[in-house]
């Protein structure tokens, strides 16, 4: 399988603190990839440097063979990744559908146009992509007063809609009720075998990470510490002893397994 | 060297009032994040009060007694203004409670006149200090020497105060975290109006401490407010070391100009003030601000859509009623209605980036004040026909804004408008004090319009299609892309850029564009007085703007044009009463603390429950 | 002394508790496990008032404190040691220590700064640093000292292990023992099991806002399902 993002000694310190040092790691086409670890362990600011909001004190990123480390988030958005947030993140004044059409405006290059009404443009284009999340029915709804599972669905047509190859969601389902976590995820699941898109992401709850991931990173106070399937992560004796120090407990699943 | 060292005095002892003033600022910001504008208004009272007891309280002992009463007198007035006026508005952001002391400012001054009268007042000289020293040769007032030696007094007592006392510890730790404090079981509410009482004592205090070398006058809170303004933002809000520097260093700068510079004297401050903050955005003393929503009070704005069938038939026929104004109305009618038209069209550009982008500019009036300027210069200097003027002046006010908005952009909230503030500050006393080329304060005058647009009816039409096609533009803006994509950056700056915005670079264009479109009203106001003066930059034209858009309403389109005709009409009929600003400042208050959505947004809602529009669902 | 009643309480527009109930003893030390994000912060923000709940009531010593401040919360004796520490870092530690004095209350033995430099030694020997000089574990520290200074009757804590090195853990696990001899109730949120079994009587587990567990340490252990589905990675 071809590596669509080639992470390579990615390190970043904050006044001479590790928050990451030295990640490797690949993500293949297709894959959905996921990054967990103890708070603090330096997901967040893996992600935001693979997005852009951080530099890397040393490292690189190649998506398809490109470097990304320096530029903007709105231009590794431009190369065709895509992004949801761990909070969410959408324009609380538009309507639903306004939101998906302002990031169409945006991959269309039409945001310094001063002439066409913007909310008849690619209304049918967005209609489409607020239909394959669910939430075609509420389009012309007032965002501000979603509810919170449906603001993250938003989230995910808006991060579709420039086609992307990547995508990368912090946290896809934090805040949300059970049930609607495994819907959530599930929608995200079988959009991205649609499309083939490849998914990086980092979760706190288990069943979805071990619901639905191919395979799985474990990030310990900033280093890889493994790397592997959903079984091999379960079973890894470092992994449990990692969590054992860093705040969670691992016995009862040794008892279970 | 003489003259050096007695230059150096002077303006130590000058950096007394505004060391006092300025700190009670500070104050106030640190802890309750509001940017007071009343506080000029505590220091003129100050004077005003500290004089009026210095009549009854003779000798030295009265007059030292005087200005202490004066300032803790100012401290319970703010104490009053904390309870009845911002208590009610602490949970809205930062920026809409300064539109309610500005409504402060306005009541104070109607209440100064009434008590004291329009006349300046001179004030007494302090017993036992009243003469002179010759120090090197040079002559010294006593009262100089004597506020040089009680400034480091007054540092030191507050100091103390905040760095020793149990109730500075609050202050400092309120001023980092003001909700664990409250979790630690410290009663916040109090601890502001404590807070405030200071402040507000303070500039009391330097209000009457200063009367002996400047006395009282109505004017006095304005003229302060920009120094102690420049003094807190270059020392870093919040901080008192910060702004003891900067008053001595203003101050001094200030004497040292009005000697060796005197062309520079009110441009000087507000160079050093841009250029610090362009070197330390955050001021010598202060620390990065986290930038908050600005604008966005209670419940998030609604979505916009163009006008339906309805709304366009009334505008039309509002336009048609407009049109024919000059065939049943008199001339006085077209003038007031012209002078509305351009005043709205200036509040609508400025609402265009406030409203729409989130950026508060307390310096709109550079724009303006900016067009208007560039037009007369142009006939005056070069002879230029009216038309060419006419059309080169949106294009000169946008081309200030876009170098003004590429040197303001960095900063964010409070910080962006000063430094706003500051660079239009910069064009006012620029305009103010190189005379020869701009008429300094005598203005310029003789700006008529072409033959073909001369009269009234004339041009009032003129007016009308352009003060309205420039609204409509505006509007129109409002639903394009560039409308959409500058509240895309407002609402959430993290998913525009992570969608492909240039966020900076859209609300830099967005300053730009409004600031054309505030030449173009500056523009239309020349020809139709045919002068303009340097008031037309000034800080209180910027904010009349600045105050008819949170009256209309920040979150509805139609906000700036319903609160400047009723601004402009209010202030019409009010004018011919003596104390008109006392009811305008009430007015204000109370549209603040009863209607945060402004006029335009709380008829929406009256209009929503009674069923006459239909209301969105969900909302309410 | 604590009654939470069917409380929901939301972080915007996410709901965080649905309809959590448990009540908390004089006297008792009851630790609330979950994992990240069960909504173990936010129930102890609820009880101080930070978050308000929308529905539900939480009573202290019988007195409904939803809708108050929190300051009248603290002021009734809830002391309240956040996860994110929040010390004043600007403060220095005697300072940061003042700003959380309150009375001495009947029934409580008074702390004094002396007795909170018994307890926490390290302290004592930078009482004038200022608190961004302090180590986390030092900040740690200085948050539960700065809320005793409050002479609370019951102590709020906030992931008081999470992000410190195992070493200090041990000791603020002294420390809680010690304070824990005083009679005060402690309500203790925690994600490390070993941590809330050395010092809690009693254990909540919640997961997405709502109660999954609640029973002594000897009932969680014979229930490894329970903890397999709620407290395992």
């Amino acid at each position: 399988m071809n590596h669509i993002l080639e992470v390579r000694n990615l390190s970043k310190s904050f006044h001479g603190l590790r928050a990451v040092h030295e990640v490797n790691f690949d993500v293949s086409e297709g894959e959905l990839l996921a990054l967990i670890g103890p708070n603090g362990a330096g997901k967040s600011t893996c992600f935001n440097m693979l997005m852009g909001q951080l530099k890397p004190t040393a490292g690189e990123v190649y998506f398809q063979g490109e470097n990304l480390v320096g530029k903007y988030p709105r231009d590794i958005w431009r190369k065709g990744i895509g992004r949801t947030f761990q909070i969410t993140a959408t324009y609380s004044s538009m309507t639903v559908v306004e939101n998906v059409q302002m990031a169409l405006m945006s991959f269309h290059r039409r945001i310094y146009s001063m002439l066409p009404y913007a909310h008849k443009m690619y209304k049918k284009e967005a209609l489409t992509f607020l239909e394959m999340v669910g939430l075609a029915s509420q389009a012309e709804r007032h965002c501000a007063i979603l509810a919170y599972g449906d603001l993250k669905r938003l989230e995910l047509a808006i991060a579709l809609c420039h086609n992307p190859t990547l995508l990368l969601m912090d946290e896809p389902t934090a805040g949300m009720a059970p049930t609607e976590r495994e819907s959530v995820m599930q929608l995200t699941a079988d959009i991205v075998r649609e499309k083939n898109i490849s998914v990086l992401f980092t979760e706190h709850d288990m069943d979805v990470v071990f619901g639905h991931a191919h395979r799985i990173l474990v990030l310990n106070r900033g280093e890889l510490i493994a790397n592997g399937s959903v079984d091999d992560i379960r079973n890894n004796p470092v992994v449990q002893e990692v969590y054992l120090g860093g705040g969670n407990l691992f016995e009862s699943d040794k008892a279970a397994s | 060297m003489e003259l050096f060292f007695a230059q150096l005095l002077t303006g130590l002892a000058n950096a007394a009032t505004l060391f006092l003033v300025a700190s009670g600022l500070s104050l106030i910001f640190g802890v309750t994040r509001i940017v007071n504008f009343a506080h000029g208004s505590f220091y003129m009272l100050g004077a005003f009060i500290g004089y009026s007891l210095m009549q009854v309280l003779p000798g030295m002992f009265g007059f030292w007694l005087s200005v202490l009463l004066a300032g803790l007198a100012v401290g319970v007035i703010g104490v009053i203004v904390e309870i009845l006026v911002l208590r009610p508005v602490y949970k809205a952001p930062e920026l809409f409670q300064l539109v309610a002391t500005f409504g402060v400012i306005l009541v104070i001054q109607d209440v100064a006149l009434y008590l004291w009268g329009a006349d300046d007042v001179l004030g007494p000289r302090a017993p036992g200090l009243k003469g002179i020293v010759r120090i090197m040769g040079e002559p010294v007032p006593k009262y100089d020497l004597a506020l040089i030696a009680i400034t480091p007094f007054f540092l030191f007592g507050l100091w103390y105060l905040i760095s020793k006392t149990r109730i500075g510890i609050l202050v400092r730790a309120a001023t980092q975290d003001r909700e664990m404090v409250g979790a630690l079981g410290v009663n916040q509410a109090w601890l502001f109006t404590g807070v405030f009482f200071l402040g507000a004592t303070l500039a009391g205090l330097g209000g009457a401490i200063q009367l002996p070398k400047g006395g009282a006058d109505l004017l006095m809170d304005f003229n302060i407010l920009a120094a102690i303004f420049v003094v807190v933002v270059i020392g870093g809000m919040g901080s008192l070391p910060g702004a003891y520097v900067a008053a001595a260093l203003i101050s001094i700068l200030n004497v040292f100009g009005v000697t060796f510079l005197p062309q520079s004297t009110l441009v000087l401050m507000f160079v050093v003030m841009a250029v610090v903050l362009m070197i330390k955005p955050y001021g010598l003393f202060g620390r990065e601000e986290v930038a908050g929503e600005h604008g966005q009070v209670g419940e998030p704005e609604r979505p916009i859509k163009p006008a339906g069938l309805k709304v366009r038939l009334l505008v039309a026929a509002g336009l048609l009623l407009l049109a024919l104004l000059p065939v049943f109305g008199s001339d006085f009618s077209q003038v007031l209605t012209s002078d509305v038209i351009i005043f709205c069209l200036f509040a609508a550009s400025l609402h265009f980036i406030l409203g729409l982008g989130g950026l508060v500019s307390f310096g709109h009036a550079a724009f303006f004040g900016g067009g208007a300027y560039v037009a007369a210069l142009l006939v005056s200097h070069v002879d230029a026909p009216m038309e060419i003027a006419f059309l080169l002046a949106p294009i000169g006010a946008g081309f200030a804004a876009f170098i003004i908005g590429w040197l303001c952009m960095r900063l964010t909230g409070v910080y962006f408008a000063m430094l706003t503030l500051a660079f239009a500050q910069l064009i006012w006393s620029l305009v103010y004090q190189w005379g020869e080329f701009t008429g300094g304060d005598d203005g310029l005058v003789d700006i008529w319009p072409s033959a073909w647009l001369n009269g009234t009816t004339p041009y009032y039409y003129f007016t009308l299609v352009f003060g309205i096609g420039g609204i409509l533009l505006l509007r129109h803006a409002a639903h394009s892309p560039f409308g959409y994509a500058l509240r895309a950056s407002r609402d959430s700056s993290r998913q525009a850029e992570a969608t492909g915005i240039n966020t900076k670079r859209i609300q830099w264009a967005a300053f730009t564009f409004a600031g054309s479109l505030a030449g173009l009203s500056g523009a239309l106001f020349v020809f139709s007085k045919g002068s303009v003066f340097p008031t037309e930059l000034e800080i209180a034209r910027s904010f009349d703007a600045l105050i008819v858009i949170f009256l209309g309403g920040v979150k509805t389109l139609s906000g700036a044009v319903v609160g400047g005709a009723s601004l402009e009409y209010a202030k019409d009929f009010l004018t011919r009463f003596e104390y008109w600003r006392l009811t305008l400042g009430l007015i204000i208050i109370f549209v603040v603390i009863v209607a945060p959505e402004g006029i335009s947004g709380t008829l929406r809602k009256v209009a929503e429950r009674f069923g006459i529009i239909r209301q969105r669902e969900g909302e309410s | 002394m604590i009654e939470v009643k069917g409380i929901d309480s939301f972080y915007g527009k996410a709901q965080i508790l649905s309809d959590l109930s448990f009540s908390i003893g004089a006297g008792e030390v009851v630790s609330i496990l979950g994992r990240n994000g069960a909504g173990k912060t936010t129930t102890m923000k609820s009880i101080m008032q930070l978050v308000r709940p929308r529905n539900g009531s939480v009573t202290f010593n019988g007195t409904e404190v939803v809708g108050l401040p929190p300051y009248k919360v603290a002021k009734m004796g809830l002391g309240y040691v956040p996860e994110e520490r929040r010390i004043f870092t600007d403060l220095t530690i005697l300072e940061n220590m003042e700003v959380g004095r309150q009375p001495a209350r009947k029934g409580v033995p008074e702390w004094t700064i002396d007795l909170l430099f018994e307890l926490f030694p390290n302290l004592s020997e930078r009482r004038n640093n200022r608190g961004k000089a302090l180590s986390g574990g030092e900040q740690q520290m200085l948050t539960i000292a700065r809320t005793m200074m409050g002479n609370p009757t019951c102590l709020l804590l906030d992931e008081p292990s999470e992000g410190i090195a195992p070493v200090i853990v041990e000791q603020m696990a002294e420390t809680i023992m010690q304070i824990k001899k005083q009679q005060l109730t402690v309500v203790l949120s925690e994600q490390n099991l070993h941590f809330a079994r050395l010092v809690a009587d009693r254990a909540i587990i919640i997961e997405s806002g709502q109660k999954r567990f609640d029973g002594t340490f000897a009932e969680l252990d014979a229930q490894p399902d329970i903890q397999e589905k709620y407290l395992s990675v």
